[in-house]
Order: structure tokens, then sequence, then C-alpha cells
């Protein structure tokens, strides 16, 4: 094994059991590439290379000793920063809790570290995950692998961008509306939104606590899998968390099988409207699906027409909650008013939001405290919980005629940095095809299906299943995975453009 | 419906805790109307008889056993305050001087 970054995650573990490798090779591997690439990617907004190497180093000891230890034992991992990670900084992109040091961990947090999986640092992302772009994030945008030029997905483009510059072999996303999906999706890697109550939130800074779910971020579908599994699963301490066991996503992974499984397609969400090259890659795997021999289906989610409306509803509404705890009180910034003498704490508050919060957070925020206003809260709120009662009605009834639903999961290729900054709503309509899952708990992955002819960039896949149904994901997605695979004669990533490293 | 003031952004910001500058109020007032405008949309859907949903998981009465258990040391939760004296949070005045 001559070449560490390029490993996947499984290759990667199976070295380390094998003592092939240590954990502090494959974690100083990671550590040198982030500092050789990290300058122009910007993925991280903070690097704990002391915590990672030692904690490769227990490892390595644990294993020289004869223990037997987790599947992912050693391997590096690169977590969101909207993840309270006891002891490192995390600030979720925001200036309002920037040199806040968690003093608990999340508990997927708490899972990786007994899984033994040095902590890289904390990635970049949109303020508090509001965005598409990471553009919002108040530390400045992360870049994208495949050209420097262009977004990185959002809100967890970080973690994608980590993943798809071989900075980490692995990162945890969060999903509200499709942070983990889109990103991975314009990076040409792999991300997963569980069902909803499939990885605990416990530890996660909440933006719409009905919509949020964490997931992994990765560069095949089976590290996905493996790391599904590592996080997944219930938590006493998040009331929400599904008291089952998690859905058998490594073997349905391995297994990747599509024999006889029915695929639908949805009307509203077929591609119309979206790129040409989007479009033309979108269809090719249709007919891949078709030819290992599943049956393609076109169902109608009528409702799903109103999902983008319904969700800018529910998670300002959520958000604007969830983001007055930010009050400049018990923790993070707190500024007072310009040219006040002895200003009250509402004074104080208003101007720490004022100074601590960015243009789009003010905005949803905004949104959300009028949607819930008075007067107001039956049109809005109200209106759009319906609408979210309907698309789960549309969901309900597709997944009876068929086992599993694809789709685009973005609208575009990555577009290029600035070019929506400042329309919200042509922002927002990157997220058309991956809210609806998020609205109705449904769990989602976006896998490369190859580049746009158009620009040459990475286009995604999106395949969901029912509730509790992950392992589905997986199998139609390690299915499909191998499969374009072989066409390509090697991985999608073999394609990117090589960075420049600077030391 | 769907149409949003510069007057009730600012009120509404106001409600928010969030100060706006004058500047802040012309950017946001624009964009907030637009986006009202387009999620308004949700009224073009009759669902008299449709319940709401609140949340994906059909979940009620989600308990804990009633028992103490490790929580953060006082140290700790105070450890990210903007002020702290004698072991409390610091924080400004609440009530007007006069």
């Amino acid at each position: 094994m001559t070449d560490i970054i390029h490993t996947s995650a499984a290759d990667l573990a199976d070295a380390l059991a094998a003592k092939q490798l240590s954990s502090v090779e494959v974690t100083q591997a990671h550590l040198d590439r982030i500092a050789a690439v990290d300058g122009a990617v910007h993925a991280f907004l903070h690097v704990d290379a002391e915590g990672a190497l030692a904690t490769a180093r227990a490892i390595d000891d644990r294993r020289a000793a004869g223990e037997t230890l987790p599947a992912l034992a050693g391997v590096p991992i690169a977590v969101k920063d909207v993840v309270a990670t006891q002891g490192l900084p995390t600030t979720a992109g925001s200036k309002i809790l920037q040199g806040w040091i968690p003093p608990y961990d999340a508990t997927l947090v708490t899972r990786l570290k007994a899984a033994g999986m040095p902590i890289l640092g904390k990635t970049n992302m949109d303020e508090f995950a509001m965005g598409s772009s990471t553009e919002h994030s108040a530390y400045g945008p992360t870049h994208n692998p495949w050209d420097l030029e262009r977004i990185p997905g959002g809100s967890g483009g970080g973690s994608s961008a980590a993943v798809a510059a071989f900075e980490a072999p692995l990162a945890i996303g969060t999903d509200t509306g499709g942070s983990i999906r889109q990103p991975a999706a314009v990076t040409g890697t792999v991300g997963t939104k569980p069902t909803y109550g499939g990885v605990s939130r416990f530890g996660l800074i909440a933006l719409a606590s009905s919509l949020d779910q964490a997931g992994p971020c990765t560069r095949s579908v089976l590290d996905a899998a493996l790391l599904h599994e590592l996080i997944g699963g219930h938590d006493p301490m998040d009331s929400t968390s599904i008291d089952a066991p998690v859905p058998p996503v490594v073997e349905a992974a391995r297994r990747g099988d599509v024999k006889g499984l029915r695929v639908g397609v949805i009307t509203e969400v077929s591609g119309k409207g979206f790129q040409a090259g989007v479009r033309a890659r979108f269809t090719e795997s249709l007919d891949l699906l078709a030819e290992l021999g599943a049956e393609i289906v076109e169902v109608s989610c009528p409702s799903f027409e109103k999902g983008l409306a319904a969700y800018y509803l529910i998670l300002p509404s959520e958000a604007s909650s969830n983001l007055a705890k930010f009050d400049a009180m018990r923790y993070g910034l707190r500024v007072g008013p310009e040219g006040v003498v002895a200003p009250s704490a509402e004074q104080v508050m208003a101007a720490t939001r004022d100074a601590g919060f960015g243009d789009e957070v003010k905005r949803r925020i905004i949104l959300g405290t009028y949607a819930l206003s008075s007067g107001y809260y039956d049109a809005y709120y109200g209106q759009a919980q319906k609408v979210r009662t309907l698309i789960a009605r549309d969901f309900a009834a597709a997944f009876e005629q068929v086992d599993v639903l694809v789709t685009p999961t973005a609208p575009t290729t990555a577009f290029k940095l600035g070019e929506k900054l400042d329309d919200p709503m042509a922002m927002y309509l990157n997220d058309v095809a991956t809210i609806p899952a998020n609205l109705a708990g449904v769990p989602g992955i976006s896998i490369p299906n190859g580049l746009a002819d158009e620009d040459g960039l990475p286009s995604g896949l999106q395949i969901l299943a029912p509730a509790t149904r992950d392992e589905r994901l997986y199998q139609v997605g390690g299915a499909l995975e191998r499969a374009l695979e072989a066409q390509w004669g090697a991985p999608l990533w073999t394609k990117a453009p090589r960075l420049e490293e600077s030391r | 419906m769907s149409s949003l003031s510069r007057d009730e952004v600012a009120h509404v910001a106001m409600l928010a805790r969030i100060q706006l500058s004058d500047e802040e109020l012309d950017k946001l007032a624009g964009q907030l109307d637009q986006i009202v405008g387009y999620v308004g949309q949700v009224n073009e859907i009759a669902a008299d008889d449709v319940p709401p949903m609140s949340h994906p998981l059909p979940l009620v009465n989600v308990t804990r056993p009633d028992e103490v258990r490790p929580s953060l040391t006082q140290e700790q939760a105070l450890a990210n305050a903007p002020a702290s004296d004698l072991g409390r949070f610091e924080v400004p005045r609440i009530l007007d001087e006069d």
C-alpha cells in the first residue's frame, strides 16, 4: 500500500487490522495532506493534529498488545463543526460561537471515540447549517476540489470537500434539507441522510429539530455503510431516537443487488428544468439499473411541488426558536450596543445577535418569527405542516408501488462561488430534490453517477427508501456504484484534477 | 397576503431580538418580501381536512427514569460564560433604572 490518502476507509481498516499500516502513519498522512492543500480548499475550521495523533498512538499500542478492536479503529475522521466535541472549538460556522469549547461530546462523537477513531478536526459549513454553498460561513467559504472557483455544496461543504480532497477518508455531516446529499453530489462523493431518529441528535447544535439528521460523508458506498452502522442506533439522550437495531447497511452495501427490485422515478422530480448534463447522467443511471435487473416504474408525488415552500416555513420557524438560546448570557459572544451606558440585558441581546449572526441566519430567524407570529401562524406555519402531511402521504403511496425512489440529487453541478449569494431564492432551489425526505423523515443517499458533459463536473443520483429501511439505499447504491465503476474503469474521483500541494 | 413591509420586518426583528441597522433593514426587507411571496404558495393547497404534521416519528411520551445522573460541574457550566461572578452567570441589568 503506497498511497494512504487515496485508500478507502474499508481498505485502511483492513490494512490496520493486518498491521500493514499503523494508525499514526494513516493519521499523519492525512494531516500532511491537510497542511498541503487546505490553504486552497479551506475544508477545516480547526485541525487537531495533537489529539488525532494521540488517539492514533493509543490505538496502535492497543493493537500491538493484541486487543480486539472495532472495525474502524485507527481510521481518522473529520467532524462537521455543528457537532459538539469536548475540548475542541465548535462554532457551527458562526461568529456568535467563536471560541466556544463544548464541555461535552455529542453521542455520535462518543461513539467515534469509543471506536478508536482519531478526529482530525472540525469542518467548515454554512452558518448554523443554513445554506447550500458554505458561502454563509462566517469564516469564509470552502472551495470545491474539482474546481476551486466553485462551491462544494452546503451546508456541509467542508465535510464533502475534505473527503473529496483526500484530507480525510471519512467525515460526519448533518442534513436538514440536503446538507449531506447535495455537497456529496457536487463533489463526486457519497453522503447518506439516515432515517430521522436513526442517528442520535444529542450534541448537534439544532437547526430544525424535526428535520435534522447526522450521517456519513465518504468516497464509497461501503465506507458510508460502515460509518452509518457505527454512529447509528438508539440513544436515551435523544428522545426522538429510534429504539431498534441499526438496519443491516453494511451487509446490503457488500451485497449490492437490484435484481427484481422496483425502482420509482418521481414524475415531479424527474429532472425537468435541471441542467442537461445532470439529466443525461440520471437517464443513464436508470438504464443501468434496468440492465442490472431492476424494474423502473414512474410514480407521482404531486405534493412535492409545494415541498420547498413548506420547508422554508417549517425550517425557519424551528430555527428561530432553536436559535433563541444565543442570548449572550451563558455562552458565546456578548457585545454591548454602541454609545449606550449601562445597557440592559435586552439591548445587549439584540446588539449581540446583530453582530454575531450573518445575513442568512437573520433572514431565516425573521422569516420564522414572522411565520409563527400571531395572525400569520395558520396561514404559514400551520398550512406548511399540512403540506408536510401530504408529502408524507405521497411517499407512503409511492412506497406501496416501489421499493426505492430515485432522483437527480441536485438540479445543477457545482456553481461558481458568489453566483447565487445575493439571491436567496435561487440558492434555496438547490434543495428541491432533497427536501421531501427530511419533511417525511425517510432516508436518502447520494452517489456519484458521472460528469456533466457541458462542464466536466460531478453529478449525483439520489436514492430514497421507506423510513427505517436504510439498507435499501446501500443495496441499490452498492450495485450501481459497482456497475458505474466497471464502466469507468475506476472510481469517479480518479478523474478529479490534482490539487497543487504547498508546504 | 404574502407581502411584508419594511416596518413589519423591523417589528419582527425586534420580536426576534436582532437590532438591525437601516441598511440591513433595506436589504432584508426586499429579500424577505420575495421569500414570503414564494412560501405563501402553501396556501394554494386545499387542506382543510388534512391534519398538521409536526414530526416524522409517531412518538409519544418518551421519558427516562427519574434518577440522578452525572451532569456538568459548575466550573464546566461557567467555563464559556461571557462573564461570571461567585459561581454564577453575570448578566447585564434586566430592569430599567427609572
